[in-house]
């Protein structure tokens, strides 16, 4: 089958419009990530996926609810001990991070009804996404892309300075709390297309690539987007022809537009 | 907390001649803290201080190192509520703040037009006129990441301005600024007071400078050791066992260095347009 045979089939038509959804917030939301130095919290949503799928199996609801339940517990509870602990907040990511991998894997062992895939859940399954899966991403990405614009101006005086915002009457406490709520519910709903392992990739990334072109932080937010839906084709491309995992591609991808934006010249 | 209009209630206390006081105010009165505490674990930060500010008034706090003055500061803004005590402002205060030098993530690109009005509603010429009043007019599209010190306080400045604040809290204004850099800002400062009629919180290790600028200042460690105008204060014993010798020689510097210019020393001299032009 050639190339342009194979993307007239439907589940490459999914596997594309599932991980364009995912480009168009992860670019916006991962540049505040990466202003906030927030990677790693990222990651330890990702790192409680297990759990997540465990726990909706458990109660009888979708991976994702599952999922989404368990990551807004961990960032709820990451609150709560960075205003009680004197512990850095990398400290007590990787307390939670790895706590809840360990309670995910102990859980799974008691479930043996549940049948599971490790490996798509590691790596992801772009290509065998499904229409339940594009709803998801599509509601989840379209809400969170909304609330993100409304909080935006808040929320980006913010990241720049808490204390003089805060000062100058900005409601920074909700603004954060909500950029929060958004980053957990955006992993929950990419976690299953992209992967436990992959899904910080593509905040991180593109929003990296983008920071040396951006003369403004929504340019940043805009070439981040569009950064990602490059890698997302490039890296769906390369997988069809190449016969690579999709995800992984896509992230390689992503990977090679970033070394590109720090050869070309930029004029400043 | 009870938020009651502009009116903070944060502990009650029943001196009735204290709550007769906080009821009537004087009119020229923006800001008032009464026997405010703060302790954190069994450390006592602040122990109950009384601070008053009015319009077209300096304040300056002073004290060491671990002295409280920046707490009391956060106190006034509304950042930090004190354990016991209580903080009135006048009804409609709109504040500025000048915090101590900003940590920006190099990431985030960010022009000085863009940094001054992130909390701001304004148009482009106020944008421009508190950057000609500031001083630095060149830099509006200039990257926040490529300011020396000097720039930087200005710019902080320009930012607090644009808020048309009757109230302007300092934090350590001319923090890392050479000698004629120290003594522009507070000429600003003094003007900003001047010519906009705001009252100025002041938080200062320059002591030499703050007696120039201050109309009053309050001498604390964790309490107020003593108050009052510059030369009243210079001869407080309270005053002199915490600074009495730092000032003599601060002031013997001070002398020196205001009666000619440094042609040797430049690193920090870019806060003056003529000095710096910008493309």
């Amino acid at each position: 089958m050639s190339l342009i045979e194979t993307l007239q089939t439907p589940f490459v038509w999914r596997a594309l419009l599932g991980g364009l959804a995912i480009a168009l917030i992860t670019g916006p939301l991962g540049v505040f990530i990466v202003w906030r130095r927030m990677a790693y919290f990222g990651d330890t949503l990702a790192h409680s996926g297990l759990l997540g799928v465990c726990l909706g199996f458990l109660l009888g609801l979708s991976p994702t609810t599952g999922v989404l339940i368990v990551c807004l517990t961990l960032a709820a509870l990451l609150a709560f001990l960075q205003a009680r602990e004197r512990l850095a907040a990398d400290t007590l990511l990787g307390l939670l991070a790895h706590t809840a991998l360990a309670l995910g894997l102990v859980a799974l062992t008691f479930l043996e009804t549940l049948r599971f895939d490790l490996t798509a859940f590691l790596f992801g399954d772009l290509l065998a996404i499904d229409n339940l899966d594009l709803l998801w991403v599509w509601g989840g990405g379209s809400i969170a892309l909304i609330v993100l614009i409304a909080i935006w101006k808040p929320l980006l005086a913010a990241t720049v300075d808490e204390a003089l915002a805060r000062a100058e009457g900005v409601p920074t406490g909700r603004a954060q709390a909500m950029f929060t709520l958004l980053v957990a519910m955006v992993i929950a709903c990419a976690i299953k297309i992209v992967g436990v392992l992959l899904i910080t990739a593509l905040l991180i990334i593109p929003a990296a690539t983008a920071q040396r072109l951006a003369r403004s932080p929504e340019q940043m937010a805009v070439f981040a987007s569009a950064t990602g839906i490059v890698a997302l084709f490039g890296g769906i491309a390369a997988s069809l022809t190449l016969d690579t995992p999709a995800a992984a591609s896509v992230v390689t991808c992503a990977t090679l537009l970033f070394a590109l934006s720090r050869i070309i010249p930029v004029r400043h | 907390m009870k938020h009651n209009g502009e009116y903070y209630i944060i502990a009650s206390y029943l001196s009735i001649p204290r709550l007769i006081m906080s009821a009537s105010p004087s009119p020229e009165t923006l800001l008032r803290i009464s026997a405010a505490s703060f302790r954190r674990q069994r450390l006592t930060i602040l122990d109950a201080v009384d601070l008053t500010l009015r319009r077209e008034e300096i304040v300056t706090l002073i004290g060491p190192n671990g002295a409280g003055k920046s707490t009391l500061l956060k106190i006034a803004l509304g950042l930090l509520a004190p354990d016991t005590g209580e903080v009135w402002r006048a009804p409609g205060v709109r504040i500025g703040y000048v915090p101590q030098k900003l940590d920006i993530n190099q990431a985030l690109p960010l022009t000085v037009r863009r940094f001054i009005t992130l909390s701001a509603a304004t148009s482009t010429s106020e944008v421009e006129n508190v950057l000609t009043d500031t001083g630095i007019p060149f830099l509006i599209d200039a990257s926040v990441h490529t300011l020396s010190g000097g720039e930087w306080q200005r710019v902080l400045l320009a930012r607090a301005l644009l808020h048309k604040p009757t109230l302007l809290f300092l934090d350590e204004p001319a923090q890392g600024l050479d000698i004629s850099g120290q003594d522009a800002i507070y000429a600003l400062i003094r003007r900003i007071r001047d010519t906009t009629g705001c009252g100025i919180l002041l938080v200062s290790h320059d002591l030499h400078l703050v007696m120039a600028s201050s109309n009053r200042v309050l001498c604390m460690n964790r309490h107020i050791c003593c108050s009052g105008r510059p030369e009243e204060i210079r001869h407080d014993p309270a005053y002199q066992s915490l600074f009495g010798g730092v000032n003599v020689q601060h002031l013997a510097l001070y002398q020196h260095h205001h009666d000619h210019e440094h042609p040797l020393c430049d690193h920090e001299h870019h806060h003056h347009p003529s000095q710096s032009p910008r493309p």
